[in-house]
């Protein structure tokens, strides 16, 4: 029998972790972009839970929802990520400064 | 059964996640990601969702992580240079995610003791003959069905921002021109020359 606890626990174990990715990889703009799908996937993942747990659809409607914005967001993301490229030749973070005063 | 088949793709699962955010290459980490993306989907099998975990495999798998793969594998990156942060910031995200990880478990445990809300029950069993897919579409046509929409437009939206992000113009390249070519008119084509059918007598009999 799976509790929600353990679901819980589950999800609450990988958005530390997509926690402590965001930390250790902030230079890499790709790899940003995948610990933030890890982030949405943990978020997502109590959604499922809740909404098995209390009978209600709703919240695999919304996990639906999260799944659009999530695609469009890797989209949207890793375009920008190949314009800078050919604009710099470099994703590293700390080079993207042009604003800077 | 169903515990020891949770608590396999939950290791699995939080073991690709480590690599996804440990692994020097990205294409390792991408591909850990992948990994993660299907454990992810078996547990979401477990709880009877299994629409949501078809969805994810499809969209996830079958889409975004093959653009992140394309996208990893086209630049051209210096590893060397990005993965000098790594030293640095190591104990900082070990730190945050060691405290995240200690309060979220920790609330949720206390919760779990406490009687009002009992989180060792279990999930609810799907009644016979009830289908997830069913349900699901039931409630995206009818209660959600502006949302639904919305999301139709908003990912519409990211197609063309993708396309007019990543489209480019090179100079001195030979395209067609299809306004030019259809505003063309017939006097800058043709030119008509006169000019005698035959030529003089005089000519003819030297």
């Amino acid at each position: 029998m799976i509790t929600l606890q353990m679901l819980l626990v589950l999800s609450g174990l990988l958005f530390a972790i997509a926690v402590a990715g965001i930390f250790i990889n902030r230079k890499n703009i790709i790899l940003l972009l995948m610990c933030m799908e890890l982030l949405l996937l943990s978020a997502n993942m109590n959604f499922v839970a809740f909404s098995r747990y209390l009978g209600n659809i709703d919240g695999q409607v919304f996990v639906f929802f999260v799944l659009t914005v999530a695609a469009a967001e890797a989209a949207i993301g890793l375009a920008i990520l190949v314009v800078l490229f050919r604009l710099r030749h470099s994703i590293n973070v700390t080079d993207i400064s042009s604003l800077k005063g | 059964m169903v515990q020891i088949l949770f608590y396999a793709f939950a290791l699995l699962l939080l073991a690709a996640a480590l690599g996804v955010v440990t692994l020097k290459n990205p294409v390792h980490s991408a591909l850990c990601l992948v990994v993660t993306f299907f454990s992810a989907a078996a547990i979401w099998l477990l709880l009877q969702a299994e629409f949501l975990a078809n969805v994810l495999v499809l969209v996830y798998v079958g889409a975004v992580m093959v653009l992140f793969l394309f996208v990893v594998m086209m630049l051209d990156i210096d590893l060397e240079k990005l993965r000098s942060g790594f030293t640095h910031h190591w104990w900082l995200g070990m730190a945050t995610a060691g405290v995240l990880a200690l309060e979220i478990v920790g609330v949720v445990i206390a919760r779990g003791l406490s009687p009002r809300m009992d989180m060792q029950a279990g999930v609810v069993p799907v009644p016979a003959g009830a289908s997830n897919t069913t349900e699901l579409g039931m409630a995206l046509y009818t209660k959600y069905l502006f949302p639904f929409e919305l999301a139709a437009v908003l990912l519409l939206v990211a197609i063309i921002a993708a396309i007019v992000l990543t489209m480019r113009h090179r100079r001195g390249l030979k395209v067609q021109d299809i306004n030019a070519q259809v505003a063309v008119r017939r006097e800058d084509r043709v030119r008509i020359v006169k000019m005698p059918a035959e030529k003089p007598a005089a000519e003819r009999s030297p």
